[in-house]
C-alpha cells in the first residue's frame, strides 16, 4: 500500500476545496462531533424538505482525511432522503470494514455506489485513520437521530 | 559532539524494524524507551524478591521493602531531595500534581484565592487546579508568554499578588520546549506567600534537577519518560508541607490508626500512598535513574543541546515549515513542534510513519495552548539519550515526501 494510494488527488482536492462550507440559519437538525484524542472537529447543519435532505452545510478542522471525508459525505447525501443517507451511511461503514456489510461496490462500474467516497477506501490499510473518515459519518448519525420522526 | 551512539544498544526496542524501515522514534516527549538495565531490574524483582511490603513479617516480604524503599532513596537523591520521605511514590505527574491540588489546595483555598498557571500548561497541571477551583471557589489566572516563546516576566509582577496562593507550572514545555526560569517565579511566587508547583515531567528526565536550588514548594515528575515504567512517578515536597497535607486518597498502607468512623494518618510519603503500590515499577524508577546518574544528567543535557540545535538547523531548510518554540537552545529543550504548509500534522505523521519514524501529532494534551498559537495541532520531534543525529536526517527526506503527496511547492 503506497502513499499514494492513502492520499489521492480526489482526497487533496476535498481538502483543500471542501464543498458546502458554511452553516445554516435555521437547521432542521445539527449536531457536532470531535475526535478528542487528535482534536479533529465536525460540525453538521441539515435542513430537511419532507423526508428529503435539503440542503447540507459543514464546518471543521483536522486531517485531510477526516475533512475529505466530510466534504464529500455533504456533496453524496445532498438532495436524497433520509433513508437512502442512511443507507449510504452504512454502505460506507462497510466499504471501512467499520461494520459488516455490503458496500455495493462494483468493480465494473467504479464509482457507482459511493462516488468520491471510494477514494477513501485506501484508509483502510492505516487503521489508526479510520476513525478520521469516520468522524463526519458519526457526526451525521447523531443529525440523524429521530429524523424521520417516528 | 557528544557522543552517546554506544548507549542505543542498551535499548531492545530501537532495535526493531516499522513498515520495513528501521525505526526512527522521535516521540520520547510522549514516553521513552527502557534499557536492558530496567527491564532487568523489574524482572528480577519478579523472579526473586516479590512480596508484597510494609506487611509481612518474614524475609522476603523484607527484602521487597528494603528494594521499594531503595528505590525511593535512590530518586530523592536523584533531585537533591533533603530525605527520602520527602518523595511521594505516585502513578506519575498527573497523579503527583492532583496528590496536591486535592491534599493541599482543596483544604487552603477559598474564594477570592488565585492559582496562577502559565498559558503553556499540559493539561494535568491545569485540570486538577479547574476541578479545585470548582470546589472551593478559587480562580484560575494565567500568565502568558512572548513573541519568543518564553515565559512573559514582565507581567509576572502584574499578576503575582496576595491573592495568589498557588503557582503552578512546567520546568519544559511539552510542545514549545521552553524552559522558563523557575527559580526566579519561586522565589517572586515565595515573596508573595504563594506555593510554587513544578510540573517537572519534560524537565527532570533532561537535565540536573536540584530542588534546593530550585526554591520550589512541589516537583511532580514520572518514570516513563525517564527510561522508567509507567505506572510510577514521583511528588518532592518540602517535609513540612507534606506533613501538613491530607491524603487525597484512603485505604490500606497510609493508616496509623482506623476506627469505625475516624482514622489518623501515618506519616509523609506512606500517607499519600493508599493500597499496594507499584513495587516492581518502583525498582524499574530506580534502576532508570541509575542508568541516568551512571551517564550523567550534565551529559545528557548536553547531547540534547547539540541534537536540538542541529534539528532547528535543519528544519529551517525545509520549505513551509514553521517550528513552534524558542529558537535558543539554552533557554529550550529537546521537544521541537512543527507544521508544514498546509499538510495536517496527522498526515505528516501518517507519511513519517511508512518511513519508521515515530513522531507525536495532535494538541499533545495543551487544546489551550494550541488555541493561543493558531493551529489546531501540530506535528512534534523529540529527542532522548539514545537519540542520533542520523535520527534527524531522517526527518529531511520523510518531510520533502510529505510536501511531494501534497503537491506543496
Ligand atoms: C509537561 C507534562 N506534564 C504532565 C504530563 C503527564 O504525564 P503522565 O501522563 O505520565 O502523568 C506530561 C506527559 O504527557 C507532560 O509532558
Amino acid at each position: 500500500m503506497s502513499l499514494d494510494d492513502l492520499y489521492r488527488e480526489v482526497i487533496l482536492d476535498h481538502y483543500r476545496h471542501p464543498r458546502r462550507r458554511g452553516a445554516l440559519e435555521h437547521p432542521d437538525a445539527h449536531a457536532d462531533g470531535q475526535n478528542p484524542l487528535c482534536g479533529d472537529e465536525i460540525a453538521i447543519d441539515l435542513a430537511f424538505d419532507g423526508d428529503r435532505i435539503a440542503d447540507v452545510r459543514i464546518r471543521g478542522r483536522g486531517c485531510s482525511i477526516s475533512q475529505a471525508s466530510a466534504s464529500m459525505m455533504a456533496e453524496a447525501i445532498t438532495g436524497k432522503t433520509i433513508a437512502d443517507a442512511k443507507d449510504l451511511m452504512h454502505r460506507f461503514k462497510a466499504m471501512m470494514d467499520i461494520e459488516p456489510g455490503e458496500a455495493g461496490l462494483d468493480a465494473a462500474r467504479p464509482g457507482a455506489a459511493l462516488g468520491d467516497l471510494e477514494a477513501l477506501q485506501g484508509v483502510r490499510r492505516f487503521p489508526v485513520r479510520i476513525k478520521c473518515a469516520d468522524l463526519p459519518w458519526a457526526t451525521l448519525a447523531q443529525a440523524l437521530e429521530g429524523h424521520p420522526p417516528a | 559532539m557528544t557522543d552517546l551512539s554506544h548507549l542505543r544498544a542498551d535499548f531492545p526496542l530501537l532495535q526493531r524494524e516499522m513498515n520495513g524501515r528501521p525505526l526512527v522514534y522521535l516521540d520520547s516527549a510522549a514516553t521513552t524507551q527502557k534499557p536492558l538495565a530496567v527491564l532487568e531490574a523489574m524482572d528480577r524483582f519478579y523472579r526473586r524478591h516479590n512480596a508484597n511490603v510494609h506487611r509481612g513479617a518474614y524475609a522476603l516480604a523484607q527484602e521487597a521493602t528494603e528494594l521499594y524503599e531503595g528505590a525511593r532513596a535512590k530518586v530523592a537523591a536523584f533531585v537533591h531531595a533533603a530525605s527520602a520521605r520527602e518523595i511521594v511514590f505516585t502513578r506519575g505527574t498527573t497523579s503527583a500534581i492532583n496528590t496536591v491540588a486535592f491534599g493541599w489546595g482543596l483544604y487552603h483555598l477559598r474564594p477570592g484565592d488565585r492559582i496562577l498557571l502559565t498559558t503553556m500548561e499540559h493539561h494535568a497541571n491545569v485540570v486538577p487546579w479547574q476541578l479545585v477551583c470548582r470546589h472551593t471557589g478559587a480562580e484560575l489566572i494565567y500568565l502568558p508568554f512572548t513573541a519568543d516563546y518564553q515565559i512573559d516576566l514582565e507581567a509576572l509582577p502584574g499578576l503575582l499578588d496576595e491573592r495568589v496562593k498557588v503557582v503552578g507550572l512546567s520546568g519544559m514545555s511539552n510542545v514549545l520546549g521552553t524552559m522558563p526560569p523557575v527559580t526566579a517565579v519561586a522565589a517572586a511566587a515565595r515573596a508573595v506567600g504563594a506555593l510554587t508547583v513544578v510540573d517537572a515531567a519534560q524537565m527532570t528526565p533532561h537535565s540536573p534537577t536540584d530542588v534546593q536550588a530550585l526554591g520550589a514548594d512541589f516537583l511532580a515528575f514520572g518514570a516513563h519518560k525517564m527510561l522508567g515504567p509507567t505506572g510510577i512517578g514521583a511528588l518532592w515536597g518540602r517535609l513540612e508541607l507534606l506533613e501538613s497535607m491530607e491524603p487525597a486518597e484512603g485505604g490500606g498502607e497510609m493508616i496509623r490508626d482506623v476506627g469505625w468512623n475516624e482514622s489518623t494518618w501515618a506519616d509523609a510519603p506512606h500517607r499519600f500512598e493508599a493500597g499496594t503500590p507499584p513495587i516492581a515499577e518502583a525498582v524499574g524508577f530506580g534502576a532508570a535513574v541509575d542508568y541516568l546518574s551512571a551517564v550523567g544528567m550534565d551529559e545528557v543535557h548536553r547531547h540534547e543541546a547539540e541534537l536540538t540545535r542541529y534539528a532547528l538547523e535543519r528544519l529551517g531548510e525545509v520549505p513551509g515549515l514553521t517550528v513552534y518554540g524558542p529558537a535558543d537552545v539554552a533557554q529550550r529543550g529537546g521537544a521541537v513542534s512543527f507544521t508544514l504548509a498546509d499538510i495536517h500534522p496527522h498526515d505528516l505523521a501518517t507519511i513519517l510513519d511508512q518511513q519508521g519514524i515515530a513522531i507525536r501529532a495532535g494538541h499533545h494534551c495543551a487544546k489551550p495552548l494550541h488555541r493561543l498559537l493558531g493551529v489546531p495541532a501540530t506535528a512534534r520531534a523529540s529527542f532522548y539519550v539514545y537519540n542520533t543525529r542520523e535520527d534527524v536526517d531522517a526527518l529531511l527526506p520523510a518531510l520533502a515526501e510529505a510536501r511531494r503527496l501534497f503537491g506543496v511547492s
